[in-house]
This record gives C-alpha cells, sequence and structure tokens, in this order.
C-alpha cells in the first residue's frame, strides 16, 4: 500500500472522535467484521488508527477507499467546513431523467479532460443526496488529499453546496463540470454561506417553519406569561406591548426554530447623510463601510432581540427577510427602488 | 408592577395601587437600557423625586461586558437626587440581598416604618463625598 494512502488514512481516522470510530469504520464496511472486532478501540487514537493502517495494509487499500472514509466522515460533521451555496439554471423547461452513472460519467470526464492529476469520489445518500469529493493536483504533481472540494447535490433540485478548498482557482472548473454532468446550462453562485450543511439546506428547500399570513379576528390567547412570573402578586404592565412584540416577532421568523447561520453581511454602497454644517466628506463619494453581524446562532439571537427588549419590535426587514431571501451576503445601494434604507435600531 | 418603560399604559389606570416606589432598573451590559430610563424620566412627576425613586444597576458582575460607564450612572443619580444601588442577578445570593434592600426601602416610602420617612432616609443614602 502506498505511504501517502497509509498516512491518510492515518490522519482521517484521528480526526475521527474515539467513540465514533467503531461505527464510522462499520459504514465505510472496507474493513471486514473479523478485522473490525481484532481492534482495540479503548486505547489512544494514536494505536487505533496505526492498528486501523495495518489492517487496509492487509487489504491493499488504495486512494479511493480512503477518499470513501473521507466523503463519510464530513457526511457526519458537516458543520467543520465552510459551504457555499449555488444554484444551477435550466434552459429549457424538459424535465430529464437523473441517471446517476451518466452524471459520473460526465462529472469525471470534464475533470479529467482538464486536469489529468484528480482524485474524484462519488457517494449516495437515501435522502437524495449525492457527495462528490474532488482533490486536486497540477499536470506536475500529484492531488493534495487534504484540501478536497465537496459537492453536494441533491439531484432533483437545481441547488448544489459546494465547499470549497483553499484553491479556490478549481472553483470554475468545477462549476463547469457541475452543469456538464447534471445537464443545465448555467451556474451562479447565491449569496448564502454558513457552516451548518443542513441549515442551509433548510433555506433553500423552504424546509424550516415559514409564517404565513393568517387573519386571526381576535389575538390567540395560547401564549401566557412565563412561568417564573406566576406569581399573582406580580402585575406586567406592558402586557399588550409585549404580546404585540411576541406577535410581530411570530409573523417575522415564524413558529419552529431556525435555521443555524452565523454570519449576515452588508455592503453598503450608499452616500453619506450628515448635517450640512458639519461638511463631513464633501467629496460626495459612496462611503465604504461593511456591517456584519456575527454569532454561534444568528437568527435565533435576532429573534430574541425584541422580546429582551433590546431592540424595537419590528425588526428592520433587512435581517428578517434572511431566510426568505436565501441570502446572508448583502449589497445596499442607494434608494432607486431595489432596498430599503432602513438601520437596525441600536 | 412590573413594566418596561414609562408612561404606564392608560388602560389600567383604574386598577393600579398608589405608587410608593419606583425602581428603574439599568442593565450596565445595555447602552439601550440607559437611554430607555432617561427617556421614561420625564414622564415622572416631580414628587417622586423626593425620596420614592432608586436606580437599580444589573449585570455588574461581568466585568468585561460593562457597556455603560458608571461615571454616567453616578451622574444620573446626583441629577435626580436619587440613590443608585447595584446589584448581579445572577447571583442568588445578591439576588435575595438586592431584595431585602428593596423592600425594606419600600416599608419606608410607604410609610410603615414610623419616625422615618422616604425624605429623611434618601438623604442618609447620599454618599459621603457628594456635595
Amino acid at each position: 500500500m502506498d505511504e501517502t494512502v497509509a498516512e491518510y488514512i492515518r490522519r482521517t481516522v484521528l480526526k475521527i472522535p474515539r467513540d465514533e470510530i467503531k461505527t464510522m469504520l462499520e459504514k465505510w464496511g472496507f474493513l471486514s467484521d473479523t478485522q473490525l472486532q481484532t481492534l482495540n478501540f479503548h486505547q489512544i487514537k494514536d494505536n487505533i488508527s496505526q492498528e486501523v493502517v495495518q489492517l487496509c495494509e492487509e487489504n491493499s487499500a488504495d486512494i479511493k477507499q480512503a477518499a470513501v472514509l473521507d466523503i463519510i466522515y464530513n457526511h457526519i460533521y458537516p458543520n467543520k467546513r465552510m459551504w457555499s451555496v449555488y444554484q444551477m439554471k435550466k434552459s429549457g423547461e424538459e424535465l430529464e431523467y437523473f441517471d446517476i452513472t451518466d452524471f459520473k460519467k460526465k462529472f469525471k470526464g470534464r475533470l479529467r479532460s482538464a486536469l489529468k492529476n484528480v482524485t474524484i469520489t462519488f457517494k449516495e445518500y437515501e435522502d437524495n443526496a449525492i457527495w462528490v469529493r474532488v482533490a486536486w493536483g497540477t499536470p506536475y504533481k500529484k492531488p493534495n488529499q487534504y484540501k478536497p472540494s465537496y459537492v453536494v447535490y441533491h439531484s432533483q433540485t437545481p441547488y448544489v453546496f459546494i465547499s470549497a478548498s483553499v484553491l479556490k482557482s478549481n472553483l470554475p472548473l468545477l462549476c463547469q463540470a457541475l452543469i456538464v454532468a447534471s445537464n443545465y446550462h448555467d451556474i451562479r453562485e447565491m449569496e448564502l454561506r454558513s457552516h451548518s450543511l443542513n441549515s442551509l439546506k433548510d433555506i433553500v428547500f423552504k424546509r424550516y417553519s415559514q409564517n404565513f399570513q393568517t387573519y386571526t379576528p381576535k389575538p390567540l390567547q395560547e401564549w401566557n406569561v412565563e412561568p417564573e412570573c406566576e406569581d399573582i402578586r406580580i402585575v406586567q404592565e406592558n402586557r399588550s406591548e409585549k404580546e404585540r412584540i411576541h406577535r410581530l416577532n411570530q409573523e417575522a421568523f415564524g413558529g419552529g426554530p431556525q435555521p443555524k447561520l452565523e454570519f449576515a453581511q452588508y455592503k453598503l454602497e450608499t452616500m453619506f447623510k450628515s448635517d450640512p454644517k458639519m461638511d463631513v466628506l464633501d467629496k460626495k463619494e459612496p462611503f465604504r463601510c461593511l456591517v456584519k453581524f456575527s454569532s454561534p446562532h444568528l437568527l435565533e439571537s435576532l429573534k430574541s432581540l425584541a422580546p429582551a427588549g433590546m431592540a424595537d419590535a419590528p425588526l428592520s426587514p433587512l435581517l428578517t427577510c434572511i431566510p426568505h431571501k436565501a441570502r446572508n451576503y448583502f449589497k445596499i445601494r442607494e434608494k432607486k427602488g431595489f432596498f430599503p434604507e432602513s438601520f437596525v435600531s441600536p | 408592577h412590573l413594566a418596561t418603560s414609562l408612561p404606564l399604559p392608560s388602560e389600567r389606570h383604574h386598577l393600579r395601587p398608589r405608587i410608593d416606589l419606583i425602581v428603574f432598573m439599568i442593565d450596565i451590559k445595555s447602552k439601550y437600557s440607559l437611554k430607555n430610563v432617561q427617556t421614561s424620566l420625564a414622564h415622572v412627576d416631580a414628587s417622586f423625586f423626593l425620596g420614592k425613586v432608586c436606580f437599580l444597576v444589573t449585570g455588574v458582575g461581568r466585568v468585561n461586558a460593562c457597556s455603560i460607564e458608571t461615571n454616567a450612572i453616578c451622574k444620573l443619580g446626583e441629577a435626580y437626587c436619587s440613590p443608585v444601588l447595584y446589584c448581579e442577578l445572577e447571583l442568588e445570593g445578591i439576588r435575595l440581598a438586592t431584595a431585602q434592600r428593596l423592600l425594606r426601602m419600600l416599608q419606608i416610602c410607604a410609610g410603615h416604618i414610623p419616625g422615618v420617612s422616604a425624605l429623611s432616609f434618601v438623604s442618609l443614602m447620599r454618599n459621603a463625598d457628594d456635595d
């Protein structure tokens, strides 16, 4: 077995938390049950990984199988990577039958015709997701297995989730191969990025609970005071205001859990508006400014701003439109009818 | 009675008992909180400032997260001639002690302690380094 393959397998196993190694190796299916039983999973990970490499040696593993193990690891821990969403466009309206073998063949063919040194691996999952792993090389160097790109494609949708490697120059080639393989004619990057792959899927597939405008002639009495205030000696003076905030929040965010995003970035290309007496920035250039909101769970924290008393309700539509518009990177230009210029209240 | 800001909603005027003490809670981590209190102060009748108003600053345990300068709060207390209490609501002991202090103040303001009026009490609460 190639030394580089052995080293790659060893490092991949080291990444896996010790309690998960057995399950992941079983999912991999490359080592037989008897071989797995010989492994001692209670020793330190260093030793476990050495034993795994030895067993792989016995089975003459090559880079293809090692790549499958890597896909399995990333499928279970996708949140370690940053994912971007791309949308593909078809020229006509014909619904072609999707053939997975055809997809694979065209994808490999397109990539290999441009670049000889690539490692391409596919794995299909039950939810119609096709995972593709591409390790990139150059005409003179073997593929770098430690910086692969991952593509997740749901064949029934025009959306592709890409976690590019640091080598961004390969991105156009990857996109080209995707549209050729999936019979689309164009691909564009959506302004939507996050570490949580499932949340990105929730947003573009509209799987999160959205609130639809329903006409309620009488306000619903379901929402009660928080349990700590069950004491009848405590009187909430602003109950109607609290209910109003809660209702507006429900309308803006819906009732269920929010998709998990870490950033919202707003790039301003607007003119600075100051008191004319202050005479600041008399050059009349657009004011270059970038506003970035970051949080471990951005949408949930935005949802809790108004009830916590930290912002006025309703929140700025620039913030609440994030899941509906499926984007968290915005460019705000001068009011020419595109985006509203209102900013968030402090 | 808990309210998020003043003035109080007018629909409950007839249900409200006499107000003996107003405690303005300022979260030291939120500038919005201070701004809210300052706007609400404008709606308080002047007679309350004779010992029936108190400022309670919360969140002082988290030194890294302070957004408001204590100087600003001291100035607020001086401007409105009212005492400023500091506490940390997340710690049960301090929470309990603060509640007991506020209760004691309320008893005085409501006139339940003979011989001590709200005004005399608040002049006792003044810092030694004022004037």
